[in-house]
């Protein structure tokens, strides 16, 4: 691992990702790195606790980037099931499209995904702000609990399903909304809270196109009209 | 979780490196599913030379097929012994029920293999010989047993149908039920597991005419539970999922082949994957891609 450019170089064609790790949870990791030929491998920089920052050369397998805290990791290519998993702070950027299950369950920072997430993309999400330049794939914000999941493309099914308190903006069309999930007017608050995140994305959408989806909040009660369906 | 692979070449100057690239690809998905394995080939001349029926057979010997079936080529591979002779396949597999009763047929066709084995995939590859494997499609399986016992006969694919083959990620809920009403119209069966139902239903509806893609819609409106199936004909490659889709699927397509797996780093083995367009199946919507 040369450090001549002041850029640290991982090739995971030599060495493994456990190498890869160990080095960026080193009590005082080098701040860049440069992964090289990653080829779909899982837990690429997962559990990354400095303020450290990693691009990696193309296409990663499952939960890369997983509980990310103050980290800056960038894909090159496309992310598979589970990226930014748990994360708790800092960036995740992916230049290409995510697999399902994005960001799922993070309590914070920023996961920007520039082409298109598949299914349960922010599912459970408890801080975490997701924006994705493209679409969403069914259940997306599936419970989510805290956070803001913005999409300049469509929705697929079942948007927001059994919603808590997630904010979701959508420039496209929502093909169905899940289970107490509703259309919320876009009050001037929520336009400018829109336009931080998709700069802080840097996208260029303007917010106005965007409408916003939230929870109904009935499924906080029980209601024992309803009893009988279990 | 199993692990799913396959590949349908389009480019015919490929085909002598279809057994190197699906064992490439089936050894990506080893963690998926390291308790048994099995693959279809399709086009091999060594274990199915055109013209010729062609059968899969589990519970007999080599030895004991060579005597039984005097004029048929045996060939061993693994647990699985395959068996082609001039005979045309229906008469070849009456031939086998009458000389062989305790054997259970595996696959059938022409032109078209199944080996199938208990063990760690990669050696089980080795074992079939699969890197020296030719032909113009593949589809691979490494099982990670859950609704039935680890067995050759539980491991995938399952093929009952001429030429047929399935293979399946995930489980089935309402198996069971499904197994009966099938049963109930004459359908026999060779194992508990709960893949061949999707697959007798698939070739039963085949059988009665229907092609491919409406075979598999029938399916998604009948079963119950989560799926991603990869099934193929002799001309056909076909990829599935449930309406939950939790189970992995990616394709990727070049103009020199498309190719089905479980997760992307199977993939990555291909010749070609920097320019591949590659994507997720949709839930419930039937891929098809005719040779």
């Amino acid at each position: 691992m040369a450090a001549l450019t002041g850029v640290e170089t991982a090739d995971l064609a030599v060495s493994s990702v456990r190498d890869l790790n160990q080095a960026l949870h080193a009590p005082r990791p080098a701040p860049s790195w440069r992964v090289l030929n990653p080829r779909g491998a899982h837990s690429v920089a997962c559990g990354l606790k400095d303020e450290v920052t990693v691009d990696i050369e193309g296409h990663v397998g499952y939960y890369c980037a997983g509980m990310n805290q103050h980290a800056t990791v960038t894909v090159h290519g496309n992310a598979g099931v589970g990226v930014a998993e748990n994360m708790m702070s800092g960036t995740v950027r992916i230049r290409g499209d995510a697999s399902q299950s994005a960001g799922a369950t993070a309590h914070g920072g920023l996961l920007v995904i520039e082409g298109n997430a598949a299914a349960r993309c922010g599912i459970s999400m408890k801080g975490v702000d997701i924006v994705v330049g493209g679409n969403v794939g069914h259940m997306s914000a599936f419970m989510g609990q805290a956070g803001r999941l913005v999409v300049c493309g469509d929705a697929g099914d079942a948007l927001g399903d059994s919603l808590y308190e997630a904010r979701i903006y959508v420039k496209g069309t929502a093909k169905s909304l899940g289970a107490d999930c509703v259309e919320k007017e876009m009050r001037d608050e929520h336009l400018v809270e829109l336009a931080e995140l998709l700069k802080a994305a840097e996208f260029d959408e303007d917010p106005t196109d965007f409408r916003r989806y939230g929870s109904a909040r009935q499924l906080y009660h029980f209601k024992v009209d309803n009893s009988t369906a279990y | 979780m199993c692990g799913i692979v396959g590949l349908h070449l389009r480019e015919p100057s490929l085909e002598p490196r279809l057994g190197e690239l699906l064992t490439a690809m089936l050894g990506q998905v080893v963690e998926r599913g390291p308790d048994s394995a099995g693959v279809a080939v399709y086009g091999d001349p060594r274990l199915s030379p055109p013209g010729r029926g062609v059968v899969s057979l589990l519970g007999v010997t080599p030895e004991e097929a060579s005597i039984a079936l005097p004029g048929a080529v045996v060939v061993a591979a693994d647990a699985t012994t395959v068996v082609h002779a001039e005979s045309p396949v229906p008469e070849l597999l009456a031939t086998i029920v009458t000389a062989l009763p305790q054997a259970t047929v595996i696959g059938s066709g022409e032109g078209f293999a199944v080996l199938k084995g208990t063990g760690n995939p990669v050696q089980l590859a080795d074992s079939f010989g699969l890197s020296g494997v030719t032909g113009y499609q593949g589809v691979g399986h490494t099982r990670m047993a859950t609704e039935s016992a680890v067995t050759p006969e539980g491991a995938h694919p399952f093929s009952v149908g001429p030429g047929q083959c399935l293979v399946h990620n995930g489980s089935f809920a309402n198996h069971a039920t499904i197994r009966r009403e099938l049963q109930a119209q004459g359908v026999q069966f060779d194992s508990e597991n709960d893949s061949e139902v999707g697959a007798r239903f698939v070739a039963h509806h085949l059988a009665q005419g229907v092609d491919l893609e409406k075979a598999l819609r029938l399916l998604c409106e009948r079963f119950d539970g989560f799926y991603t199936l990869l099934v193929s004909t002799t001309d056909s490659f076909a990829v599935v999922r449930d309406a939950i889709a939790c189970k992995p699927a990616l394709v990727a397509e070049t103009d020199a082949w498309v190719a089905m797996a479980s997760e992307y780093r199977a993939l990555d083995v291909l010749p070609g994957i920097e320019h591949a367009r590659i994507f997720e199946p949709e839930p419930e919507e039937v891929y098809v891609w005719q040779r």
